[in-house]
């Protein structure tokens, strides 16, 4: 096999991995801040796709899809964490993993009802049609793209939790909620803020996916079994477990695709496995 | 061993006592299976009935895992859909009697479950629940895959069981009140098991796990052992459901092994009340009735199913069953 096939598909798998670190992150950041394991997750993934693709069609312009859906469900977002998941705080943990998942059964098919249930081709952008040379290969632009905006993603993140104010108060929140609240910090406005945060991430990886996968109501049930492999693998609630697992895990896949195609769906479980059985909290992940 | 319910002290969730909560608690077995023998004349098709046997048994196996050890399992379609898919294998392609082929479909789905269980009972709190989910997955893409043996996409056909031999006679099981007796003989099986163990002090023990982990543990309690086995018998009980499923049917979906299918076992369970005997009874009753009124109106009938659940966790998280015997308490 020549190195230049090789490279092409670890390319690919660091783009497919790209989109699984801001679905994961989103998930994780979730977690981390509010202890909820969001099971709408891969929903809210799919209901991005399709609302990056109803305001690229509005619109006629990818570009206002990529930056208006993310926001429009991060909005919706924080309306689901204010209406449905606030109630919940204080009683059993497993109330809201009950409640997200009821709910990712709702919008699966409230989409269905307003797009049908056939997929529908979700266009790559006329800019980033086509490959380019990089002197070990051609590579598609529009992966190159995915590529690039994530890692602006997550550098505006990062920036925002460790060099901000708001960031501090998210990562004291974290810790402990009820000193922030003695201290004054409405942490419920906080909670809001970065459920939405997450749901926008989930949205950003569905918009993105869009043009590499196709764009149907079912298209989040992967989703979210990958979300919860990189997570596992990475330690739920660690931002740079995320970031390793995603890559570790969109690698390990189209690694696997080009080597044993048959097996490339069910590579990461075995990963997951593996990993549970070595280190039961994750790469990155703290003992309880 | 004779009825062994009716001995039984009540446990920990039916702590207090009243007449009706008393009575429905002692007997328990003998009355869920008169329920079960009236069942097929109170519904509206037969179908419907046997379908009501089938999730009934799916969760009130999932419950033993849900309801009295406190672990929310999203993979329990796993230990359903590979009863179903051993025994339609079994029978169609070995041509294994059927009450043979019945067994290996509990030993396997209960083989799984030690497997998975064994891997997911390490992960504390909420992993367990993610964890559950991917591995159950994982179960779906190996039947996806293995299309010779399992038909892949298409599903699982050509084992149509249609006469068995049972205590000497032959029965058309096609009929489907026959149909419906032979796998309420199951079903019974089932019921008088969970009793059984909810009633062991194996049955104390998953419940003194639920309420407190750490005081079970300081209690010596070996809690890892505890929730494996716990795992693997509720598993048992939904490869025996899955069993039975392939029977009724003659095929097997491929859609039994999606996460959807836990899924659909969870709202069940919590739809009639986790934590009570009959509760998961009848929330599988109360779900598949919705399904068949609901699916008459629209092919939509899910985005009503899932609002009722939502509502259910929000304002009624005991369940039609629980809040009943909460309201027969005072």
């Amino acid at each position: 096999m020549d190195t230049e096939l090789i490279l092409m598909q670890l390319f690919s798998g660091v783009a497919l991995g790209a989109i699984l670190v801001i679905t994961a992150l989103g998930l994780s950041i979730i977690f981390g801040m509010l202890g909820v394991v969001n099971f709408a997750h891969g929903a809210l993934f799919m209901v991005g796709a399709y609302a990056g693709l109803w305001v690229a069609s509005l619109t006629g312009s990818f570009w206002w899809g990529l930056l208006v859906a993310p926001i429009m469900i991060g909005a919706f977002g924080m309306i689901i964490e204010f209406v449905l998941v606030r109630p919940l705080y204080g009683r059993s943990i497993d109330d809201p993993l009950l409640l997200t998942f009821g709910l990712g059964y709702v919008l699966v098919e409230a989409v269905r009802i307003i797009f049908g249930s056939d997929g529908i081709p979700f266009p790559t952008p006329p800019q980033l049609i086509g490959v380019v040379d990089l002197g070990v290969g051609f590579f598609p632009i529009y992966r190159l793209f995915v590529i690039g905006l994530v890692i602006l993603v997550l550098l505006l993140l990062w920036l925002g939790l460790e060099k901000t104010r708001f960031g501090l108060i998210v990562r004291a929140g974290a810790r402990d909620p009820t000193i922030m609240r003695v201290l004054g910090v409405d942490i419920g406005k906080v909670w809001l803020v970065v459920f939405g945060l997450g749901v926008g991430l989930a949205a950003l990886g569905g918009v993105l996916a869009g043009p590499m996968r196709s764009v149907n109501p079912e298209m989040g049930s992967l989703v979210l079994a990958e979300a919860f492999v990189v997570t596992v693998i990475g330690g739920l609630g660690s931002l740079l477990g995320s970031i390793v697992a995603g890559l570790l895990v969109g690698i390990a896949i189209s690694m696997t695709a080009l080597f044993a195609p048959e097996m490339a769906t069910i590579v990461m479980f075995a990963l997951m496995a593996v990993v549970l059985l070595i280190r039961p909290q994750g790469l990155f992940g703290k003992l309880a | 061993m004779s009825s062994p319910a009716l001995a039984a002290p009540a446990t920990a969730s039916e702590r207090k006592p009243s007449s009706v909560t008393a009575a429905l608690a002692a007997y328990r077995v003998p009355l869920s299976i008169l329920a079960l023998c009236l069942l097929p004349w109170l519904l509206p098709s037969k179908a419907l009935a046997v379908n009501v046997l089938v999730y009934g048994v799916v969760a009130v196996g999932y419950n033993l895992l849900f309801g009295y050890t406190g672990l929310l399992s999203f993979g329990h379609a796993a230990f359903f859909g590979a009863g179903a898919y051993i025994t339609g294998i079994a029978i169609g392609q070995f041509g294994v009697p059927w009450l043979v082929a019945v067994f290996l479909g509990i030993l396997g789905g209960g083989a799984l479950a030690f497997i998975i269980g064994g891997l997911t009972t390490r992960t504390r709190g909420i992993y367990f629940s993610m964890v559950t989910l991917a591995l159950a997955q994982l179960v779906y893409y190996v039947a996806l895959q293995a299309s010779s043996w399992t038909g892949g996409e298409n599903g699982l056909r050509g084992f149509t069981v249609d006469k068995i031999n049972l205590f000497g006679t032959t029965i058309n099981f096609l009929d489907p009140i026959n149909k419906y007796y032979v796998l309420m003989m199951f079903a019974a099986l089932a019921l008088w098991a969970v009793s059984r163990i909810l009633n062991s002090p194996f049955g104390a023990a998953i419940e003194a796990i639920r309420e407190n982990e750490r005081r079970a543990r300081t209690c010596g309690y070996d809690v890892e052992k505890t929730k494996l086995l716990a795992f693997t018998l509720s598993g048992l009980i939904c490869a025996l459901a899955g069993t039975m499923s392939a029977l009724h049917l003659a095929f097997v979906p491929l859609d039994v092994l999606h996460y959807h299918t836990s899924g659909m076992i969870v709202m069940m369970t919590l739809l009639g009340g986790a934590r009570s005997f009959f509760g998961p009874f009848v929330g599988a009753l109360a779900f598949l009735l919705m399904e068949d009124v609901f699916s008459l109106w629209t092919s939509h009938w899910q985005i009503i199913v899932g609002s009722i659940f939502i509502l259910f966790v929000l304002f009624l998280p005991r369940g039609l069953w629980g809040t009943f015997l909460e309201k027969a308490v005072r």
